[in-house]
């Protein structure tokens, strides 16, 4: 794939990156912030995502009452995002609008106000988003699984934090963090879409080089020691169906062997798409995972999931049991695919098949302005945009030998953690 | 006409024709990206289930994928899943529908596979029973999901004694009551082209869009197929009816309250819709999501829906609460919709919800999939093929007046159906 973008640094630090698509009448301006839940120490977990939502609190030039009248009243679509290395922030608008959101993110990098009303009523808008979270077998079951995969470092909680931090953090605490991280020296801005660069690039310096930069904030760097065998561990809730949650410590999304990974898993349990969140994918009929498991009626689907992110993370496999199976034959048939996958090299067919599915949801991915954007700054999070740019290239160069390298290395057991949510009161009925 | 204009679908750039046998295609090229989508639509829905068999339109919808007379289920998803490419379905009330993507290079591979799967399914036992389970689980976990639920129980209080009533993937009593003959029955009776509107968005060459699909289902023909049963009238509830759905464990309930709402070919369907964004919609969800998120902080999700379709739509709020907040969020709700019905919405409001409507079309329409439904709206409610052009005056034309009597016409604070469903 060719260079079609331009990159900038202002004096202050911020890095521009700009992208001229000029097939609709849109600009779709993401800001991405070096800060997420993996920079939240104990007791303050959750913050990152509740500064977050503070940041749509206002400010003395956009107070919160005009802010998203004023983006909605354009036509835009305005959200933004938390993970555990970045938190985001998109505007997508009509392209003659953008210079709102633009002047919106400009203001929003230091003059949020973090009222304490303010504050206080959005605690119990996010511990009611957790409370919505709870409601779902699954993030209850991820939850714990990530917990026990990561004792060191602090990929260990969820986004969303724990209820008894988000109970009791303060103002002054949010307002902080705020300002440790919201620095032009520690975001970079993506655009895309119907633009002239030197304008925009002209406008941003003018909206943003007046900004001062800041400190570079800490990072928490606290590496994961290698585990010492197979976590198993059980939760329990309400409903009916069991599920499986295996996840295997994996390499970061810069690491070489993410990309064999990459292919390992579309292979496994099917391609997955390129949206910055994850799904988007195929179907997943013909995977390994799906014959061994759902074909053989031992369980009713299964998908796989790999992560971009800035550390090693993990490759998760989430099953939804069978009703009519117990947990321990789905595992053990798993276990038969992870060992083939390892000892039998996978034909170049297979692999050719990953690399077309592959180009297939790039294709997809580019009918979209706000998706092209999405990646100026993402890529950035964890490498740089020039791994999206190769992304295709690298897969094409995976080989058999590569992904069997691969299984050996991340799919060993002791690698592992495997979360089994049980559902209460309900018996296997053999 | 500006560039804003052109970017959006008209009678110059889309094409529609009429095969012999009664399907209608739809057509609009994009070059921009080398991906082609479809989506449309049977008119096999959930209405010719019975009762006792409910859920049989969905089922055979999902069956016919599991194998057709000469392609295994392996071999169906073998040929799509080796291009990158997407195919699937699904019932609804009226409709069956379907959805797919590939490579534009790839598009006469999901037409065969799409004539194929409509025309030659053979739902091959073994796999109706793997089909079976997986749908119980789904519905396992639909009893499981409080909005799911409530959604569910307040569609029977506001639509009791009208086939709407009932979810179109059934009760695990249903699934469990049907045999894989009813599938194959259902589809000799339900399924034919009379009524079938298919679109493809892409970068395909219009002219060779429409030879593709008339190669693969021109031919196709069912003397037998039926015509969709008739739609009884909705009775209106006579005065506000509350119903609780428990589901033990659960750590936030589910609110849903409203009413039967217009048909999308009401006049006033606009003026609602405008309405509709005042009440919830708009930023961050209108005066609901102000009240019941932003000033209260009662709910992480607040907002207004306005469901309008072939027969009588709905119109609900809903709102996902603590289960210690439940009454204090209904009676913030019902105050909201009360004075909505009593005042309707100021001149600035509407001014603001004209300006989102008009301003994010662009937005709205710019990817494949988005053209492709207002491609299949156009056709199924006779909107036009210029609608989407004229779609800003239409909205520029409505006035405060004009939504508060259309309001009127649907919520009434005295008659509404409040569903909760949660711990």
């Amino acid at each position: 794939m060719k260079k079609n973008h331009k990159e900038y640094k202002l004096s202050n630090g911020l890095k521009i990156l700009l992208k001229e698509i000029h097939t609709a009448p849109l600009i779709s301006s993401w800001v991405w912030y070096r800060v997420g839940s993996r920079d939240e120490a104990s007791g303050r977990t959750g913050i990152s995502h509740w500064v977050e939502h503070m940041q749509f609190k206002g400010t003395p030039q956009f107070p919160a009452s005009s802010l998203d009248r004023d983006i909605s009243r354009d036509g835009g679509m305005w959200n933004a995002f938390t993970f555990m290395d970045w938190t985001a922030y998109l505007e997508t608008m009509p392209a003659e609008k953008i210079d709102l959101g633009l002047r919106l993110e400009a203001d929003r990098m230091t003059n949020s106000l973090f009222d304490e009303k303010e504050v206080a009523s959005e605690r119990t808008v996010v511990i009611s988003e957790r409370e919505g979270n709870e409601n779902e077998p699954l993030f209850k079951l991820s939850e714990a699984v990530q917990q026990a995969a990561f004792r060191v470092h602090p990929y260990h909680h969820e986004v969303i934090g724990d209820l008894v931090d988000l109970k009791s953090m303060s103002r002054d605490e949010l307002y902080q963090h705020y300002r440790t991280y919201y620095v032009p020296n520690n975001a970079v801005l993506g655009i895309a879409g119907d633009f002239k660069t030197d304008e925009m690039l002209a406008r941003i310096r003018e909206l943003f080089e007046p900004i001062p930069a800041g400190p570079i904030p800490p990072r928490l760097a606290r590496p994961e020691p290698e585990a010492s065998g197979e976590h198993q561990l059980t939760i329990e809730g309400p409903g009916e169906t069991t599920y499986l949650e295996i996840s295997y410590h994996a390499p970061a999304g810069d690491d070489p062997d993410f990309f064999p990974l990459t292919v390992m898993d579309s292979l496994l349990a099917g391609p997955s798409g390129l949206s910055v969140f994850g799904g988007g994918g195929l179907s997943n009929k013909t995977s390994r995972l799906y014959r061994a498991l759902v074909e053989k009626e031992l369980a009713v689907g299964v998908n796989g999931n790999t992560n971009t992110t800035l550390d090693p993370y993990l490759y998760s496999v989430t099953i939804t049991v069978h009703p009519k199976r117990k947990p321990e034959e789905v595992l053990k048939a798993l276990d038969d695919e992870m060992k083939r996958i390892q000892d039998e090299i996978v034909t170049i067919e297979e692999v050719s098949r990953a690399i077309k599915q592959a180009r297939a949801l790039f294709a997809y991915h580019s009918e979209n302005i706000t998706s092209q954007a999405s990646w100026l700054g993402h890529a950035e999070m964890f490498s740089s945009y020039d791994w999206f740019i190769t992304y295709l290239d690298k897969l094409s160069k995976v080989t058999p030998a590569d992904v069997q390298k691969a299984a050996q290395k991340y799919l060993r057991k002791q690698n592992r953690v495997v979360g089994t949510y049980l559902p209460k009161g309900a018996e296997v009925k053999a | 006409m500006n560039k804003r204009q052109q970017s959006l679908p008209g009678p110059d750039d889309i094409t529609r024709v009429s095969l012999p046998n009664g399907i209608t295609v739809m057509v609009r090229a994009n070059f921009n990206s080398p991906s082609v989508v479809i989506g449309g639509h049977l008119s096999s829905g959930s209405l010719f289930d019975s009762d006792e068999k409910l859920g049989v339109a969905d089922f055979t919808a999902l069956g016919l994928m599991r194998g057709t007379e000469t392609r295994p289920f392996q071999k169906i998803f073998d040929e799509l899943e080796s291009a990158g490419a997407n195919l699937s379905y699904g019932a609804g009330a009226h409709n069956t529908g379907f959805s797919g993507r590939s490579l534009s290079e790839d598009l006469p591979l999901i037409l065969t596979l799409l004539a194929d799967t409509l025309r030659h399914p053979i739902f091959p036992p073994e796999e109706i029973e793997r089909l079976r389970a997986q749908f119980m689980t789904s519905l396992a976990q639909r009893a499981e999901d409080t909005a799911d639920m409530a959604s569910i129980t307040f569609d029977q209080i506001v639509f009791e004694g009208h086939p709407y009533a009932r979810p179109e993937d059934g009760w695990p009593e249903t699934i469990r009551a049907i045999q894989r003959d009813d599938l194959a029955n259902f589809h000799r009776r339900c399924y034919g082209p009379r009524g079938m509107v298919i679109a493809l968005v892409g970068a395909v060459d219009p002219k060779n869009a429409v030879e593709a699909v008339a190669k693969v289902l021109g031919d196709w023909s069912n003397p037998e197929q039926l015509e969709t049963p008739a739609l009884p009238p909705v009775k209106p509830i006579k005065k506000t009816v509350t119903r609780k759905v428990k589901i033990p464990g659960k750590s936030q309930a589910d609110l849903v309250i409203g009413a039967s709402g217009p048909y999308r070919k009401d006049p006033d369907y606009i003026a609602d819709t405008l309405g509709n964004s005042a009440l919830g919609q708009f930023g961050l969800g209108g005066r609901i999501g102000d009240v019941v998120r932003e000033k209260s902080g009662l709910a992480y999700y607040a907002s207004s829906t306005l469901n309008a379709g072939i027969g009588p739509g709905s119109w609900s709020v809903s709102a996902g609460v603590n289960p210690a907040n439940i009454q204090k969020a209904r009676d913030l709700i019902c105050r909201e919709i009360g004075l909505f019905v009593e005042k309707g919405i100021t001149a600035e409001e509407l001014a603001d919800s004209q300006s989102n409507f008009i301003g994010r079309l662009p937005l709205s329409l710019e990817s494949n999939s988005g053209v492709a439904n207002a491609l299949l709206n156009i056709e199924r409610y006779d909107l036009g093929m210029d609608y989407y052009r004229r779609y800003p005056d239409l909205v520029r034309a409505v006035t405060p007046e004009q939504i508060l009597s259309a309001v009127r016409k649907y919520l009434d604070p005295e008659r509404l159906a409040i569903a909760v469903a949660g711990p």
